[in-house]
């Protein structure tokens, strides 16, 4: 175990390569719940959450039942099903022992399953490799969807900030709604390329 | 509904991109050229007639209340059979368009459709609606690409436009193809859209 591997992976999926606007993975809740900056706090964190789970429980599947078994091509299919379960199986357990985190997080959890970063962050932790070609262990991986999911609400606020602003503004009938969402993203996005000149992979 | 138009409403007036706003990720991620975009919508088209008619053939016997995980694991399984394809024939196109594959499973496009529309009609009618759409996706990340493309490196299809014409010296944009030009792109074909939209409201409404 590297710390600075940790450190590296932070930087790397909160700003490098940010999920949203470096590696387009959930463009749709990015555009879709970026109205309100209180709901995409809440998204937020729902995402943290689940991306996190999610990439503990897809590497074990992956390890222990894909791997020994010389399964992997079943790894989409093994996956999604591992996904939707878990979000049902998260959105069960909160209403019953935690109903005040529920009421909070509750709406945004059925959203999640077709979120295409949780997904994404499953299959980039078994692809991704270090300089020396050993694979993500189990910590790395878990990390790598945490702080991925960090990313995800970073870039989520920032949008719902500015959204927030530009319902005031003063803008050309025509640009109004997707396009000038759409339009501001690019900008962030490209306040966030000038990270890519920092690489320490 | 005539055969027709349920075929051709997915081209433009229910593009599932420029008018739904479905299967945004993919169609900013791999529209850096015009034949990764190409690749991408038909791989998406054929995943969507697959799934579409499977769901439709089998709609009688999913239990409403699990439908959307049958829904996801039939739809899984022909991203499985489609990725396993381009590997073993098209190998570079399955390495340029790399995570994205695998991603079809969650494009909302195909699960959309499973739910409002395959899961309700008849199968034929399931595989022509599958079809438009694909179609009408494939369309809209042509559109795409093929802008990001030519201000991007000043080619199309991978052919130098301005080397062709006898310009030397054409630099591109190269933000065009990063992430920016991306969603640059993505709102202002949304944005002339929309203009024509209302262009043609107000041309209605002073009749």
């Amino acid at each position: 175990m590297d710390f600075s591997h940790l450190v590296v992976i932070a930087v790397s999926s909160i700003f490098i390569n940010n999920f949203v606007l470096g590696r387009f993975l959930g463009i749709c809740p990015f555009i879709g719940v970026s109205k309100k900056l209180e709901s995409a706090v809440g998204m937020g964190m729902a995402v943290i959450f689940v991306m996190t789970l999610a990439s503990i429980a897809t590497y074990t599947v992956q390890k222990f039942i894909l791997d020994p078994f010389g399964i992997q091509y079943l790894q989409t299919i093994a996956f999604i099903l591992v996904i939707a379960s878990l979000v049902q199986f998260i959105e069960m357990f909160m209403k019953k022992n935690m109903p005040s985190l529920y009421s909070a997080l509750g709406i945004f959890l059925p959203l999640i399953t077709t979120n295409c970063a949780v997904l994404g962050v499953a299959i980039l932790n078994i692809d991704s490799s270090w300089a020396d070609g050993t694979r993500y262990n189990f910590i790395e991986s878990a990390w790598n969807g945490f702080t991925g999911g960090v990313g995800f609400t970073v870039a989520l606020v920032l949008m719902a900030g500015i959204r927030e602003r530009l319902e005031l503004a003063d803008l050309p009938e025509s640009l109004k709604g997707l396009p000038i969402a759409f339009i501001t993203s690019a900008l962030i996005a490209m306040a966030f390329l000038g990270f890519s000149g920092m690489s320490i992979m | 509904m005539s055969v027709m138009k349920n075929l051709t409403k997915g081209f433009f007036k229910e593009n599932p991109v420029l008018v739904l706003a479905l299967g945004l990720c993919p169609s900013l991620a791999v529209t850096t050229s015009i034949e990764n975009g190409i690749g991408m919508g038909l791989a998406a088209t054929a995943v969507l007639i697959g799934s579409s008619t499977i769901i439709s053939f089998l709609k009688k016997f999913i239990p409403e209340s699990i439908r959307i995980p049958i829904f996801i694991v039939i739809i899984a399984t022909f991203v499985t059979m489609i990725d396993l394809t381009l590997q073993a024939f098209i190998p570079a196109l399955s390495k340029s368009l790399g995570l994205f594959i695998p991603l079809i499973v969650v494009n909302c496009i195909i699960l959309g459709r499973a739910e409002a529309y395959a899961s309700k009609n008849s199968v034929f009618s399931s595989m022509i609606d599958a079809l438009g759409m694909g179609i009408g996706f494939t369309i809209a990340l042509v559109l795409i690409s093929s802008v990001r493309e030519f201000a991007g490196t000043g080619s199309l299809f991978g052919y130098p436009l301005f080397q062709l014409m006898g310009i030397e010296g054409f630099q591109g944009s190269i933000m065009m193809i990063l992430p920016p030009g991306g969603f640059l792109t993505m709102g202002l074909i949304l944005g002339f859209m929309q203009w024509n939209k209302l262009r043609k409201k107000a041309k209605e409404g002073g009749r």
